[in-house]
Parts: structure tokens; C-alpha cells; sequence
């Protein structure tokens, strides 16, 4: 090739040496999968949720697998914010790899507490504000279904932390650029999209619902076009803001997809589950694709897409 | 594949199948895995992934039935199961020479008991097949081993000859009484424990077996492994969705611990049955009473040696 391809990309001053993450409650904090994968070949990683108590999650069954997609309801388990900063902060700081902190939690406060837990933790380059995890007690919990409430949160976490702080919202709202313009005014470097869909599955054999906890988060290839969708409606209306981009991404060409919809960077999830080299066969994956097409970077890819539709046809209108 | 580093201990391997065969209903069929088989133990599992159906995406986790790590069929492993939904179908059309994406050695193994030597090994339906390879390696080690195979009929009956060689006494135990004696391997349980002088007892098969095994063997204060089944999609310890409910050591609380990480092996008398399987939908607030085991478990400590 006669140019050279660099996979390293920057979110607004967050390096990274590949556009592939591993995706939050999908990769552990990374040290499981170092046991079947070399970490220095992953772009980042986004650890799985804490919160402030330790919390044992739901009942199993948590998971069934689903038309091109899995759904699971685990409940948010995790060790607690004091526990993850012993352990996993541990295993950050040596790890290398940088590392978004995932943080959740009933209310404002409690993640601006968790926040202010995780900030100092070495080899952390920024913090996820999961507020749009479907499997919480009440619906209200799910701040990313309001624009200021998600707001609430993103500003409650900014002035309590100097690191960096994405939003991860939900497709599972009636207008999401709304609740992303929101976020970003009260703050937010950037940008999550999208987390699990809302949805159930049904055991006609014993007339239960399949998960103990009726309905769970929908993931995998499946949801794939609703990323894609909500990507490119939010990047349209808001080019400066970095995206990392995720929901079904298993190969290179989905993750391209994204970056062409205008992620700066992609995040794989359940594909991990069966393909546990998936993160880092799809950025070798992105960079033949780029060195094919004489390109050099991932982010000759980003908002690329030929497309025509204005920024305000793509937001739904009332009535 | 990207380039392994030096630290990984569970192998993704491409491996050219060596045979598929029956075993009654239950099919079984032999990878050429020669990394893997060489460091499984018995009670771990593999991961498959089954390409048959595009729609279904998450891999398969067959317990190991057979790793020969050395002989004429070095690094060979066996697995066993039945074609139930659209995975395993696809796997049980599989023909010797294709090719299977494998991900393991997982899970924890079972454990061997340090001092006592006579081990009852409890299986039910093809849930029995890692206890041929547990039984190999209790005999490498000196101890006695006996077993019980149950299952609904003889053609759900997993290799009852197999066991008759490996082990010192085998009791069959069959719920229509087509073979063996007319039960549940807990029917016979209690007579094979006091014929055999029984130290330790190991158990695979369906969960609620596991849960009759488990409670017979707390009440009598006799230690058990069992291998427990849950839903499980990467295995490898990241999504949190294999967890059963697990009483702390000292007995102060319990915990949803993973199967693929922490177990599948269990304690027996650790394993909170009544919350994982019975009160599914009425989850309990606290253990039962009597079943904190800093005061009722039947295993002292240093009983077991891990390998």
C-alpha cells in the first residue's frame, strides 16, 4: 500500500489505538478476557456498571437467545464502587488499556458519588454515564428516556470529575437527538450509542415469560439498524460531538458501517460472547478495509455517508 | 485469529472433528484439540460455535466427556449431547473432517479430595458424561471410585458399560425400570453409600437431581462437587448471566456466582437450591433455616486439594 493506515483515533483528545472498544457488561473490566486475548490489540475497553452498594442482581433465568440477538436481564450485578477500585482499578491501572468507567445508579447523587470514586483510578480516560440500562426497578430509573433528566445526571457527574464523561442513551425514546443535544449542554465530551432495546421473550412450552425477569435487554445483530439509525440522526445534529457507536456490531464491514453513519469510534458487544477475539479481528478487519480503498485513518470514514436527508428530517416531529 | 499473547490459558482453536457417534439417544463426537485437551480437567467445558442456523449466534457449552493427553489419541476431547433445538441438531448432522470453532478449557474443574479415597460418582442422563473423566483421573490418583447412572430409560442411559469399567461397583438406575433398578439415582443412592463405605460424592445431571444429591449428602455430612447447569452466553466470565446463588464460606450471606468462572463446580451444601430453583419467581429474602453451613456443613475444611 502506498499510504500508510494508522487505526489510532482521537475522541476530541481521548486517544485511542484502535476504533474498537469492548463494550460495557460485555468485557468484564478486561481481565477475564486476557485469559483468551491479547489487551494490547484492543482500541478500549468500557468495564461493566457500578454502582455505588454492591448490588447481587436479578434472578436467572437472565439470558435467552433470541432471533439474531440475545436478551438479558442481569440487573446491574457488581461488586460495588469501593470493591471495583480495589480490584478492577487495580487491573486498569497495570492493564495499559484505556479504560471508560461505566457508572450507574438510582439517583443524581448517587452518580456524582460514583464518579468521584472512579476518577482517580489510573489508566481511566474517561466515564460512561450508563443512564439508560432497561433492567432497573422502575422506568423512572431510566434517566436517558427524559432530556433533563438525563442532564441532570451528565452535569451532576462534570462538576465532580474532570475526566472526560460520555452519555450511553437509549433508542427507546420517542427523540433521542433531543435527549443527546440535552446532555451535551449540561457537558457531556460524548456520546454513547446505543444500549440494549427494551424487550421480551415468551416459553410457549411452559407459558412463562423466558427471562425470571420478564422483559431484559435485546442485543446483537438485531438491533443493528436502529444503532445505525440513531448514530447518524444524532451525528447529523451534532457533527462536533464524538460518538462512540455500538449495538450489533460483529465484523468489520458493521463497524465501518457505523463510522460511515458518523461514530469516531465503535464499541463491540455481545459478538464477544461468541467470537472472543471479535474486538480485535474487526479493527484488523478496518484497517484492510481502509488500506484497500487508499485511505488512512478511521476518521476519513467518519460521517462519509452519502446521504441526503437534512438533520431536521431525520428528527421525528410531534403531532 | 489475532496473535495469542503469552499469559491467555483458554484457547480458541479450529478443530477437525475425528468421529461422531451414537451413545444411545445422545450423540458424542471427538475434536482434534490438541491445546486444549492438554490443559482440561474434569468438570470443565467447551464452548462451540454452531454455524447451522445464522439466526442463532451464541456458541453451545458441552461439558468434557473424554481429554486424552497422552496415547495413541493425544490431544483428542470428547464431548456428549442431545439434539434438542437448532444448535445441537446442526452439530449431531456433523461428519468427521469438518471443522468446529472451539473455545476452551472453562470453568473451574472438580476438585480431589485430599485425604479420603472413596469417591461416589452420580450421573444423570448424558449431565454424566464428565464423570468417565473424573473417574479416570480419581483412579490415577488411587481412589476407589463407584458409580450411579440413572435416566429416564436404557436409551437414555449414557455409557453404562464404560462405567461398569472404570469403576469398582455400578448400580443403573432407570424411571421405567427398563434396566437396572427402577428409581432415580436417589432411590439408590443411601444403599450405594453405606455398601460402598462412601467418603465423598461427586454429581452431574440434571439440576434438580443435583439438588436431591446435594441435600441428601448435607443431611448425612458427607462433602460434594456438583456441576451445575445455567444459561450462559460467552462463558468466559463477562456477562454475568450463569450465576447461581452461592452461601458464603463462613455462612454470613451469599452471592450470585458464575458458572463458567466459580463453578460450575460447587459445593453441594453451598449451593442455595431453594432460591435458584424453586422460588424463581418468589425470590426468597434470606436463606432457609438450616441451611447456613457454618454450622451444618458437612465439610471440613482442607477436605479438598485443587490441582
Amino acid at each position: 500500500m502506498a499510504r500508510r493506515v494508522t487505526l489510532a483515533v482521537d475522541l476530541d483528545g481521548i486517544r485511542l489505538p484502535t476504533p474498537v472498544l469492548g463494550a460495557s457488561g460485555c468485557f468484564g473490566s478486561g481481565q477475564e478476557m486476557a485469559e483468551v486475548l491479547d489487551l494490547r490489540q484492543v482500541g478500549g475497553i468500557v468495564t461493566k456498571s457500578v454502582t455505588l452498594a454492591p448490588v447481587r442482581g436479578l434472578a436467572t433465568p437472565r439470558m435467552v437467545e433470541t432471533a439474531s440477538g440475545m436478551l438479558n436481564a442481569i440487573g446491574l450485578q457488581n461488586p460495588g464502587v469501593q470493591e471495583f477500585v480495589r480490584k478492577d482499578g487495580a487491573f486498569i491501572a497495570r492493564s495499559g488499556v484505556p479504560t471508560f468507567v461505566s457508572i450507574a445508579g438510582k439517583t443524581v447523587e448517587e452518580f456524582a458519588e460514583v464518579a468521584a470514586h472512579v476518577r482517580d483510578v489510573p489508566g481511566v480516560v474517561g466515564i460512561e454515564a450508563n443512564i439508560s440500562c432497561p433492567n432497573v426497578a422502575r422506568r423512572n430509573q431510566v434517566f436517558a428516556c427524559d432530556p433533563d433528566a438525563a442532564a441532570d445526571v451528565v452535569g451532576a457527574v462534570v462538576r465532580i470529575t474532570s475526566v472526560p464523561v460520555f452519555a450511553k442513551l437509549t433508542a427507546d425514546v420517542t427523540d433521542i437527538v433531543a435527549v443527546a443535544r440535552e446532555c451535551v449542554r449540561a457537558g457531556a465530551h460524548g456520546l454513547s450509542l446505543i444500549n440494549t432495546l427494551l424487550g421480551m421473550a415468551v416459553d410457549a412450552e411452559t407459558f412463562r415469560p423466558a427471562l425470571a425477569a420478564v422483559t431484559g435487554g435485546l442485543s446483537g445483530p438485531a438491533i443493528k439498524p436502529v444503532a445505525l439509525r440513531c448514530v447518524f440522526q444524532v451525528s447529523q445534529a451534532l457533527p462536533e460531538v464524538p460518538i462512540i457507536g455500538m449495538g450489533g456490531i460483529r465484523s468489520a464491514t458493521d463497524a465501518v458501517e457505523f463510522l460511515l453513519a458518523g461514530a469516531s469510534a465503535v464499541a463491540v458487544g455481545t459478538a464477544n460472547f461468541f467470537n472472543p477475539h471479535a474486538t480485535v479481528e474487526i479493527a484488523q478487519g478496518v484497517g484492510r478495509f481502509l488500506a484497500d480503498r487508499g485511505l488512512s485513518s478511521p476518521a476519513d470514514l467518519r460521517g462519509r455517508l452519502a446521504a441526503k436527508a437534512e438533520a431536521e428530517d431525520l428528527v421525528p416531529r410531534g403531532g | 485469529m489475532p496473535d495469542r499473547g503469552r499469559d491467555e490459558a483458554v484457547i480458541r482453536q479450529k478443530c477437525e472433528v475425528l468421529s461422531a457417534k451414537r451413545a444411545g439417544v445422545y450423540h458424542t463426537i471427538t475434536i482434534v484439540a490438541p491445546d486444549i485437551a492438554d490443559r482440561a480437567r474434569p468438570g470443565q467445558f467447551v464452548q462451540v460455535l454452531v454455524p447451522g442456523g445464522r439466526e442463532y449466534l451464541l456458541r453451545r457449552p458441552f461439558s468434557i466427556h473424554q481429554a486424552s493427553r497422552k496415547g495413541g489419541w493425544a490431544g483428542t476431547l470428547e464431548f456428549a449431547f442431545l439434539a434438542l433445538g437448532p444448535g445441537t441438531t446442526w452439530l449431531s448432522e456433523i461428519q468427521p473432517h469438518d471443522v468446529l470453532d472451539v473455545v476452551g478449557p472453562l470453568g473451574k474443574p472438580f476438585p480431589y479430595p485430599r485425604d479420603m479415597t472413596n469417591c461416589l460418582l452420580v450421573g444423570g442422563g448424558y449431565g454424566a458424561a464428565p464423570l468417565y473423566f473424573l473417574a479416570q483421573e480419581l483412579r490415577a490418583r488411587g481412589k476407589r471410585v463407584d458409580m450411579v447412572i440413572g435416566a429416564r430409560n436404557q436409551a437414555r442411559l449414557f455409557k453404562p458399560v464404560e462405567a461398569k469399567r472404570l469403576s469398582q461397583t455400578v448400580v443403573l438406575a432407570t424411571e421405567d425400570g427398563s434396566v437396572g433398578d427402577r428409581g432415580r439415582v436417589t432411590d439408590v443412592l443411601p444403599g450405594m453409600v453405606s455398601r460402598c463405605n462412601t467418603q465423598v460424592v461427586y454429581g452431574c445431571g440434571p439440576n434438580d437431581m443435583l439438588r436431591a444429591v446435594a441435600e441428601y449428602c448435607s443431611a448425612h455430612r458427607i462433602p460434594s462437587q456438583v456441576a451445575v447447569e445455567e444459561l450462559m452466553a460467552c462463558g468466559l466470565g463477562v456477562c454475568w448471566t450463569c450465576v447461581v446463588p452461592v452461601i458464603r464460606p463462613n455462612g454470613s450471606g451469599w452471592d450470585h456466582l458464575r458458572s463458567c468462572m466459580e463453578g460450575p463446580v460447587f459445593s453441594g451444601s453451598r449451593v442455595w437450591w431453594e432460591r435458584w430453583l424453586g422460588g424463581r419467581t418468589e425470590p426468597l429474602a434470606t436463606p432457609p433455616h438450616g441451611f447456613r453451613i457454618d454450622d451444618g456443613d458437612a465439610t471440613p475444611p482442607g477436605t479438598w486439594r485443587a490441582e
